[in-house]
This record gives structure tokens, sequence and C-alpha cells, in this order.
């Protein structure tokens, strides 16, 4: 199906950018009739898909978030790419509770998947991780 | 993010305020820590009214301190969430070992 709009935004991997990232992705659904709860989920879905790459995809290392936004007539999708130390393990990492660390609670992966309709997880090791996400438009639901 | 600590009746008091992200987990849990640890009280009631926004990392240093003040016999307490944020919390499990309350004084109530 062809694009109706789309917008692609780089960001730097620093824990400041995670919000722009969020606020700029609730602006770009916002062409469409969601609702505030769909945008309040499409933030949360973004704000861990880009938690994840300054945290772990690049840890204490800086690198280029690629964020791309598709806008398609039935759903809207968010590529979020990386080029850091990708994930050894997909589906073990897209596990509650995976996090080793006490203070995070794992569930990155779970919100992303709660949250959008779609979830698509791809990474190769010292590579890079592509995390892509759909929230489809459903008419009858917009009001 | 702003946040003011304070105690009253023997519990810390936390009422936070804009958007809680990995950009201030650090912040806001050196604040309530410090503060706990000067004022060497056992509960915490979180005011959650004015956050905006949560995500995973802040939920994690509320888990955090939830670990910390139950392993030490004290309570955790959540006052004025917000809907959205009902719905992280509900989604983490975390409404499973927290109880939340309409308001500040309901949640010293309990106590």
């Amino acid at each position: 199906m062809a694009i109706k709009n789309t917008i692609t935004i780089y960001l730097q991997s620093l824990s400041e950018n995670v919000a722009i990232a969020r606020v700029t992705t609730a602006a770009f659904a916002a062409q469409i009739d969601f609702t505030i709860n769909d945008l309040e989920e499409i933030k949360v879905a973004v704000s861990e898909a880009v938690s994840n790459v300054v945290i772990h995809g690049y840890g204490e290392e800086q690198g280029e978030i690629k964020l791309i936004m598709n806008l398609y007539e039935d759903k809207l999708e968010y590529i979020i790419i990386d080029y850091g130390k990708g994930i050894a393990d997909v589906p073990l990492a897209r596990q509650p509770s995976y996090s080793s660390d006490p203070e995070r609670m794992g569930l990155g992966f779970v919100f992303m998947e709660s949250f959008m309709d779609e979830l698509e997880v791809t990474s190769e090791v010292n590579r890079g991780t592509t995390v892509r996400m759909v929230k489809n438009i459903v008419p009858s639901a917009a009001h | 993010m702003n946040i003011t600590t304070f105690l009253k009746r023997g519990v810390l008091i936390v009422r936070v305020e804009g958007e809680l992200d990995m950009h201030v987990t650090d912040k806001f849990r050196q604040v309530i820590d410090n503060a706990l640890e000067t004022s060497g009280v056992k509960h915490i009631l979180f005011n959650l009214e004015a956050v905006t926004f949560i995500d995973s990392s802040g939920l994690g240093v509320i888990l955090g301190r939830y670990k910390k003040i139950n392993a030490a016999g004290g309570k955790v307490l959540v006052a004025h969430i917000q809907p959205h944020v009902v719905q992280i919390f509900e989604l983490s499990g975390l409404l499973k070992i927290i109880k939340i309350y309409n308001s500040e004084a309901d949640a010293l109530e309990s106590l």
C-alpha cells in the first residue's frame, strides 16, 4: 500500500532525545483522528524503543538513531534503527522482566507489544537493531 | 520533572510533576533515597497527580523504592494517579503490590 506521508529524523543517542522522539511521533500521529489514549500509547511505545537504544544499543557510547514515521491509509508505522551492540537473543530479550538490573522493569518490549498492533524486532550483534511498530487506524474506534 | 518531598505523620510524601522517563530516573531515585535516608521514615507516599508521562524507566524507580521499603517493613502508597498512568501501572503488575488512593489524606488514613 502506498505511503501517504513520511518523515525521517536522526537523533543522537542521548537521554534528553527520548522525549523529543516521543513528542515528534505523537505529533505525526495527530494528523489521524486518534484518541488521546492512542497517542499516549504511541508515546510510551516509542519512549521504550528509543530508551532501549540509548541504554542498551549504544550504552556508554554515542551513536545515531534513525526514526522513520510512515503513514498509510490504514496504519501508522514507526521504525527505530540503531547501529549499536545488537541483541544476541531477541526472543529472550522480548520476555517480561528480562532486565538484569533491579531498578529496571524489563518491560520495554512488553509495553511496545501491548500498546501497538504489530511489533517486529530484528537484530544482529555488533550491527544494530531495528524495531518496527505499527498502530492500526480503525475509523470506527476514532470516536 | 519537579519533585517535592516532605514529611507528614511519619510518611515521606513525594509529589512528582512532569515527565518520568530515563532522562530523569537518576535524579528521581537520588532525591527520594536522600530524603528516605535523612528522615529515617518507613513509609512513602507518591502523589502522581501532576505526572504527564511515565514509562518503564520511571516505573522502575518506583519498583526499586518498593523493594527497598518493603524489605525494611515499610509501605509504598500511591495517590492521585492519572488514567494513562493507571494503565501502565496495571500492565506492569505494580497494581498488584502497590495500593492506589484517591487522595493523600485517604492514603495516610490507611496506615
